[in-house]
């Protein structure tokens, strides 16, 4: 149903109630069931959008690169305000959430073209572009690096990759994964899985070998291979270079997975934001089906069936977890599940599913052609191999590092360029914000975890300012299913705006820690779990910054302005407003 | 010892959370027995007579009278308690916040069913009339609340048990079934 929403979307410019009642007959679904597709999702919209939607990243690092000045620039030069469509209908300008361009702020999405390192001469010569009609694709001028050259991306995406390490970007040769796996027992592969240690890069850090060994043993006729391209964290941007750079390997290590636990199919689930890179993508797939990487007997091995079919999302942080992202795949809204059963038991289409992130695929790949044990004599106890994070925010280089897994996040900042870093956000949002003092600590599960994300703040950013915008992110990405995160997250950003507005006292800042524990302990799935995080984890080592703003000596303090909250009505009734007490 | 005073009020709620306290069924004689009650709809007490002990509150704040209200019991009460969902977040009537003053005003005086067409479109205005809020207020956020009791209604023998908890100085206990969310 995504499918068809999406097409009916970029063709019509908007899904109208018209078009809602006509996929719900032909699709036999109920129309509020289309309703609620069309309403969850940031690229689908009911009104119309204009021939030319712009979506600007509003992410904090979008925000410390000058997105507000790109921002009013767009809005002077098209018209318009965002949040609306110009009065011929021509563009809109929305906000969304991060687009995993980070290393290049500020970046906007214009029908599915994205555009990096935004200038307000930039923006200039894009609406002009737009208004004399020219395509989206044209108004690019200059390609990144890398394959964004190639025929089929066209895109001036940067990879920015600076360090290489032994496992994500080595020499990788094509179509040598599946020969070797071909020569290999099932068992053997899920047994070298586990020898190597591997755990998830998707930021959950569970062991791999033991989640194929689970979806190996779940009982059915049939299993899938899921491949989360969600990519949603904000600061995340590693596996939009994999796919650049690596797909064939990503493939490959996908065809490891379903050799592995007996699939064969495999779904490749990408964000909205990477459409960019379908067709590219498409091309590497039918590429490997022509070569026998794909398809019937891989590698000449009878019975070695796998194939990839790729699923676009549709713009939605909450699908990048594994259970909401089934539920997006199959068409409907991305709304986690209830969990047990788990995706091992009860998956896609309520078939056994392994869903592993991009890049640990792609640690599977080279697993099977180096052993297990080669890839265990890197890193940490816990943490095997290695890792690649996408650093961005206060730093000279930011970018893609491939690090081994026990660096320390002083190392990172040495050779990011980020020496006067004040405080650095490790594992986007949901993780953990860190001061000076814990710069030697390392970047491991055992330690500091992440799935990848490293966004630096320097001496002139406001941390607190960067806290609201991560809690902005949770209460507009919150899907709504329970009322600790739904609600909750609300609670948490009006207190904290409370603070930040000179309003608060000592007990507002208690009430707040005890709001984020209600939040983190009641919520159903990652999201609510982990959205009170940027706050807690500022209030614990940045606390002075909370402390400075409140006021001292009260334990009650009112934002309530009478005067402000009874001038509209008065006006509508036409009288005159009495001053309190009257 | 002389009994503790208590007063109460209904502000932008539906009175459910009085009903509730009625709800405590016979005990309302313990009740008696071991506080006085002072401004309040129970015994009908308009104004504050003295200094109360424990003031509760059911309802948020919809408009100006409601604001003064609270203000008046913050003055008069050592302890104030917000009674019930409307109290805590602001309840049903917070469903118009989002929806702007305008147009909720025009719905209730001009366009709502049981207003006749051909009637000439009047807002009240008077002077006499509170002043409607922008938005719906819990209250907390306009003054200091003491305690929280959660529930739409909150359950009797919670009202029941918090106000001896109170009175008697002894532990509350909150179990899982009066707190959990759906
Ligand atoms: C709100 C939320 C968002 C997530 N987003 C992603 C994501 O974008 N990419 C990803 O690989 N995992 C994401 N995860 C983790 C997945 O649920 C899951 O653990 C992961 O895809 C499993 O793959 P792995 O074992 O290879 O890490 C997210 C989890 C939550 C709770
Ligand atoms: S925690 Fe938030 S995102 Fe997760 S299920 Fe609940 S409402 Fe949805
Ligand atoms: S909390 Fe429920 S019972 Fe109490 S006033 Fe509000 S609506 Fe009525």
């Amino acid at each position: 149903m995504l499918d068809v929403i999406r097409d009916v979307q970029s063709e019509t410019g908007s899904v109208s109630e018209e078009a809602i009642v006509q996929i719900a007959a032909a699709m036999n679904v109920s129309q509020v069931d289309v309703e609620g597709v069309v309403t969850f999702y940031h690229f689908f919209s009911k009104s119309p959008v204009g021939k030319y939607s712009v979506y600007l990243n509003n992410s904090a690092v979008s925000f410390m690169k000058g997105c507000a000045a790109i921002a009013k620039a767009f809005e002077q030069e098209a018209g318009c305000a965002f949040g609306k469509t110009t009065a011929d209908g021509n563009i809109g300008l929305f906000y969304t959430s991060c687009i995993g361009m980070n290393d290049q702020e500020p970046a906007a999405i214009i029908n599915d073209v994205v555009f990096t390192n935004l200038t307000v001469e930039k923006v200039k010569e894009i609406v002009a572009g737009m208004k004399a009609g020219k395509s989206a694709k044209d108004l690019v001028k200059q390609f990144g690096d890398g394959q964004n050259q190639s025929e089929l991306v066209k895109s001036m995406v940067n990879n920015n990759i600076h360090k290489k390490g032994l496992v994500l970007f080595a020499p990788f040769e094509a179509g040598s994964a599946v020969k070797k796996v071909a020569t290999m027992t099932p068992d053997a592969v899920v047994e070298e899985m586990k020898v190597s240690n591997v755990r998830g890069r998707g930021g959950a850090g569970f062991p791999t070998g033991m989640k194929w060994d689970f979806t190996r043993k779940s009982e059915g006729p049939k299993r899938y291979i899921v491949c989360n391209a969600d990519e949603g964290e904000p600061g995340t941007f590693k596996d939009r270079v994999i796919l650049t750079e690596m797909p064939q390997m990503l493939f490959e290590g996908m065809a490891v997975g379903g050799y592995a636990i007996g699939a064969d199919e495999g779904l490749l689930y990408l964000r909205a934001e990477y459409m960019y890179l379908k067709n590219y993508l498409e091309n590497v797939l039918e590429k490997m089906r022509k070569n026998n990487q794909l398809g019937k007997d891989i590698a000449g091995k009878k019975g070695f069936n796998f194939d990839i079919k790729i699923q676009m999302g549709a713009g939605a942080y909450v699908c990048g977890e594994e259970s909401a992202l089934i539920e997006s795949a199959e068409g409907k809204r991305g709304q986690p599940r209830n969990r047990p059963p788990f995706p091992a038991q009860v998956g896609f289409m309520g078939k056994p599913t392994s869903v592993n992130n991009v890049e640990t695929f792609c640690c599977a790949a080279r697993i099977v052609l180096e052993g297990g044990a080669w890839f265990a004599a890197m890193g940490t106890l816990q943490s095997k191999g290695t890792k690649l994070l996408s650093v961005s925010g206060d730093c000279k280089k930011p970018g893609i590092y491939e690090i081994e897994f026990g660096t320390t996040v002083k190392t990172l900042l040495e050779e990011c360029g980020a020496m006067d870093a004040v405080a650095v956000q490790i594992g986007g949002p949901s993780g953990t914000c860190i001061g000076k003092k814990d710069f030697g600590r390392r970047i491991c599960y055992d330690d500091l975890a992440t799935g990848g994300s490293i966004i630096v703040m320097g001496p002139k950013t406001d941390i607190l300012q960067v806290v609201h915008n991560f809690m902005e992110f949770f209460v507009e990405e919150s899907c709504g299913w329970c009322v600790p995160c739904r609600a909750g997250n609300k609670i948490l950003t009006e207190r904290l705006e409370k603070i930040m507005h000179g309003k608060g006292s000592a007990t507002d800042l208690t009430e707040l820690e005890s709001w984020c524990a209600i939040v983190k302990s009641m919520s159903r799935c990652g999201l609510g779990q982990t959205s009170p995080n940027p706050i807690l984890t500022t209030i614990q080592n940045f606390r002075e910054l909370y402390e400075a703003k409140i006021q001292k000596g009260k334990d009650y303090v009112s934002e309530f302005d009478f005067a402000a909250a009874v001038k509209e009505s008065c006006a509508v009734a036409n009288r005159k407003p009495l001053s309190e007490g009257h | 010892m002389s009994k503790p005073v208590v007063a109460t009020a209904s502000l932008a709620g539906c009175f459910g959370c009085h009903m509730s306290v009625l709800d405590i069924d016979d005990r309302i004689l313990q009740l008696i027995d071991l506080v006085e009650f002072n401004k309040s709809p129970v015994d009908d007490i308009k104004t504050f007579t003295k200094t109360c002990d424990i003031g509760i509150i059911e309802g948020g704040c919809c408009n100006s009278e409601n604001v003064e209200n609270l203000k008046e019991f913050r003055k008069h009460c050592k302890i104030l308690i917000s009674l019930g969902e409307c109290a805590i977040m602001g309840g049903l009537p917070a469903m118009r916040n989002g929806i702007p003053v305008k147009e909720c005003m025009e719905e209730a005086y001009y366009n709502c069913p049981t207003i006749d067409k051909n009637d000439p479109k009047i807002m009240p205005n008077d002077d006499e009339l509170p002043m409607i809020l922008d938005r719906v207020y819990p209250l907390h956020e306009i003054v200091k609340i003491d305690y929280y009791l959660p529930g739409c209604p909150p359950r009797a023998d919670l009202i029941w048990e918090a106000l001896v908890a109170l009175i008697t100085g002894k532990e509350l206990s909150l179990p899982y079934e009066v707190l959990k969310f759906d």
